[in-house]
């Protein structure tokens, strides 16, 4: 009987410890996402249309020079794009930077509405009708912004600018 | 010769049909097999977010332009990272996970063996 008890007490023990540490190696990572997985890759190639003058360009034909361009995500309907709106403009006034847009799922209306109310950051602008491009680009929504230098994603931002992404972002680019 | 055009006409729109059929059975079964990334506990199939609608364009695009089922998990597992397939492969980060079920099956053999030695004694 004792010797009963006591194998039972063990492989209790046994389990709570598998259980400890299942739960500890599954809950100790986050795996919501992790960014990183795209940091240091090659930028996807792929064509879209271009916001003003509706002419066809690739991803080669805009990340040609080498020169640090930072690639925003970003769309009239989404609140905190109006939040980080401030930033892209104290991004163009920084020296050589580039600032691409993507227009995400937008109406062609509601984004030149928007540009005209809160001033057009940007160099280039490219539309996304159907999010494909975003997904070409492991983005998850917006707003997202991409630096890229030598054709290679060096930093991504999932949400909207703030004060300290902005300063690294200017040491970065340095 | 009349009736054998019917036929052959109703043979090509049967078949037609069933290579559409095809790809849009592969369509929901590529999608159930994704991760809804930033919904909870759902796949691309179940939901409705912006990003799930436009990874279902994307899968329908790409079969469309020929890719395999497997081309387009690899196409997104390098976008994504393992996390949005539902069905991971096995490999060193996995293994505790594939082997799990396993582990207790035997585990559960054992306390059976030994509940009927132990009765037999």
């Amino acid at each position: 009987m004792k010797v009963k008890f006591f194998s039972l007490f063990l492989f209790l023990i046994l389990i709570l410890i598998l259980i400890f540490l299942t739960f500890f190696k599954g809950l100790n990572k986050s795996n919501i996402y992790s960014p990183d997985n795209i940091i240091e890759k090659k930028i996807p190639s792929f064509s879209g249309r271009q916001f003003y003058n509706n002419m066809n360009i690739t991803s080669e034909e805009i990340f040609n020079e080498e020169k640090f361009y930072l690639m925003n995500i970003w769309a009239s309907w989404c609140v905190p794009c109006r939040e980080e709106h401030s930033f892209l403009m104290k991004f163009k006034k920084l020296d050589g930077l580039e600032i691409i847009g993507l227009n995400y799922k937008d109406k062609n209306e509601n984004a030149k509405t928007f540009l005209n109310e809160l001033k057009d950051p940007y160099d280039l602008i490219i539309v996304d009708r159907d999010g494909t491009i975003a997904i070409e680009w492991g983005a998850y929504g917006v707003p997202e912004t991409f630096l890229i230098y030598d054709k290679k994603i060096v930093k991504k931002i999932i949400g909207p600018l703030n004060d300290d992404l902005f300063f690294e972002i200017k040491d970065l680019i340095k | 010769m009349k009736m054998l055009r019917f036929l052959l006409v109703i043979f090509l729109a049967f078949n037609l049909n069933v290579s559409k059929a095809d790809n849009e059975n592969l369509e929901i079964k590529i999608t159930k097999n994704l991760r809804c990334l930033i919904c909870q506990g759902q796949s691309v199939y179940d939901s409705d977010s912006e990003f799930a609608n436009s990874l279902k364009t994307l899968v329908k695009q790409k079969l469309n332009d020929g890719f395999e089922e497997k081309e387009i998990y690899e196409f997104l597992k390098n976008k994504y990272g393992e996390w949005i397939l539902y069905d991971t492969k096995f490999n060193k980060n996995t293994y505790f996970l594939w082997l799990l079920p396993l582990l207790m099956f035997l585990m559960g053999g054992v306390i059976l063996l030994k509940l009927f030695i132990l009765r037999k004694n």
